[in-house]
């Protein structure tokens, strides 16, 4: 899974739980909660939802990680690797 | 009660199972239209249930949906529509002033039965277990996530009272008011219970689980073949105010709170006590400072079990024995037990009669049981009447819980 992939993939997760969000035009670099509307039990649902869909855990000392799409990909792309996918 | 501020009804939403509108409910109980599904209960199957249809995303973001609860979306949709009929300017209102109290019979089942099943699909490892889950399961979850939507920040929670919720929701905002405790109030019932498998295996191991080959006869108060209550869904939210302060602003005022009464059995967890529930009723009507007579309409609570229709006859038969001009009926026959909402919304149903004289029957009775012949018991067709001048609502509920709340037209003295 590329990195671009692994945005993708967070992309259809914040789609599920902020469905009234626009994310064609999300800023890979930028925060997240700086152009979208999240709070921290949105990004837990994030967290939740890496774990059940795709197996990868994200430590609550590593949440800030997932700050930015681009940060995101950094951080879980060994994960997935791991994971092989 | 006449030293204490008067307490009237200006606004009024609802969603029942056969109506968003209190205009598409009414029309429906005088044309005998009930409206029962049959819903796939998990581990249980197919089962009859009343089955709201309003849309959620009228006066909520997907978002607040998907975070809330189904019983927290009946609440803002009810809610917002009681602002809207009550023609209150919301920009002008002081939200600080403004309660919410509602009524409900249970809380929690739903989100705490959808975890388990969740986490079942993982082993029953819980850190598959949600974050939401105490937003949504705590006791004032529904009055809270209106407070949240309609940014409310006078005080709101929760009235657990069983199956005598609705009538207690309207009943603790009336006391609130009179107390000076806030201006405004958004009182009344709600219940998602259709969406818990548990209330459904509660009441058919307890033998009292309705059923019908045609759902829509499966709720039968009074009926010989009754076989016990069918579960729905539903809200009513009222806007109560004083009435000095509603003909301040040149409100419509719908109806006055004329008297009310909540007491218990002391008795036994699930059977009715006919003794208390007349105690009850008497109690309501000498604080509202009438006879028996002055009631022109009684909704029923009857609920189609075997024996608590009965009780609540015989109750009814001591109180209103002498009564020619007091008609019975009953909404659960078209639209099955609400339970949280069931009280507020057969209030609802019945509050037109006082502008069009019309009473809706209790449908569905094709052999009446002698024990349930009241003699103004409204059957299977409306009736017109000359005059309604006050409603009495009986609400009931699990560990003996009694409620009668007594409504009155506007300028009856």
């Amino acid at each position: 899974m590329t990195k671009e992939d692994i945005k993708q993939v967070v992309l259809d997760i914040i789609a599920d739980i902020a469905p009234d969000e626009d994310l064609t035009a999300v800023k890979p670099e930028v925060r997240l909660r700086d152009q979208l509307s999240l709070d921290s039990m949105d990004f837990l649902d994030i967290v939740m939802e890496l774990r059940k869909k795709h197996g990868i855990e994200v430590p609550e000392a590593d949440y800030v990680q997932l700050a930015s799409l681009d940060s995101c990909a950094e951080y879980l792309h060994p994960k997935f690797e791991a994971k092989g996918k | 009660m006449s030293s204490k501020p008067r307490i009237v009804i200006t606004g009024l939403g609802l969603t029942a199972p056969n109506g968003n509108t209190l205009a598409e409910f009414r029309a429906n109980l005088l044309a005998g239209k009930a409206r029962i599904a049959v819903i796939d209960v998990r581990h249980m199957g197919p089962q009859p249930a009343g089955v709201c249809d309003f849309d959620a995303t009228k006066w909520q973001k997907r978002k607040e949906i998907r975070n809330g609860t189904r019983v927290g979306s009946i609440s803002i949709f009810c809610a917002r529509e009681a602002l809207g009929d009550s023609g209150l300017d919301w920009d002008k209102v002081d939200k600080s002033r403004v309660g919410v109290y509602l009524g409900i019979t249970e809380h929690g089942n739903v989100e705490t039965e959808n975890e388990i099943h969740n986490i079942s699909q993982f082993g029953n490892d819980t850190k598959y277990w949600t974050h939401h889950h105490n937003p949504r399961t705590v006791a004032n979850n529904p009055a809270g996530e209106v407070t949240m939507n309609m940014g409310i920040t006078g005080p709101h929670y929760t009235i657990g009272a069983a199956c005598a919720a609705g009538n207690a929701g309207l009943i603790q905002a009336a006391q609130m008011l009179q107390l000076g405790e806030v201006d405004v109030a958004f009182a009344g019932g709600v219940s998602e219970s259709i969406h818990t498998f548990g209330i459904f295996a509660g009441f058919k191991n307890q033998g009292a689980l309705g059923a019908h080959e045609d759902p829509t006869k499966a709720s039968r108060p009074f009926d010989k073949h009754r076989n016990g209550i069918v579960i729905s869904e539903g809200g009513a939210i009222y806007v109560l105010e004083r009435l000095d302060d509603a003909l301040a602003r040149g409100a419509r005022i719908i109806a006055e709170i004329a008297g009310w009464c909540i007491n218990s059995d002391a008795t036994d967890a699930v059977l009715p006590n006919p003794e208390r529930q007349t105690e009850c009723v008497r109690m309501a009507l000498q604080r509202a400072g009438m006879k028996p007579q002055d009631i022109h309409i009684v909704s029923t609570h009857a609920t189609a079990t075997a024996l608590g229709d009965i009780q609540e006859c015989t109750a009814l038969r001591a109180v209103f024995a002498g009564c020619p001009e007091t008609r019975i009926n009953n909404t659960k026959s078209f639209i099955g037990h609400c339970m949280g909402a069931a009280g507020a919304l057969e209030l609802a149903g019945n509050l037109p009669s006082f502008d069009d004289h019309w009473v809706h029957p209790t449908i569905n009775i094709e052999e009446l049981d002698p024990e349930c012949a009241l003699p103004g018991l409204v059957i299977n067709q409306p009736v017109k009447v000359s005059r309604v001048d006050a409603i009495l609502n009986n609400s009931f509920g699990m560990l003996g819980i009694n409620s009668a709340l007594i409504v009155k037209k506007y300028g009856v003295a």
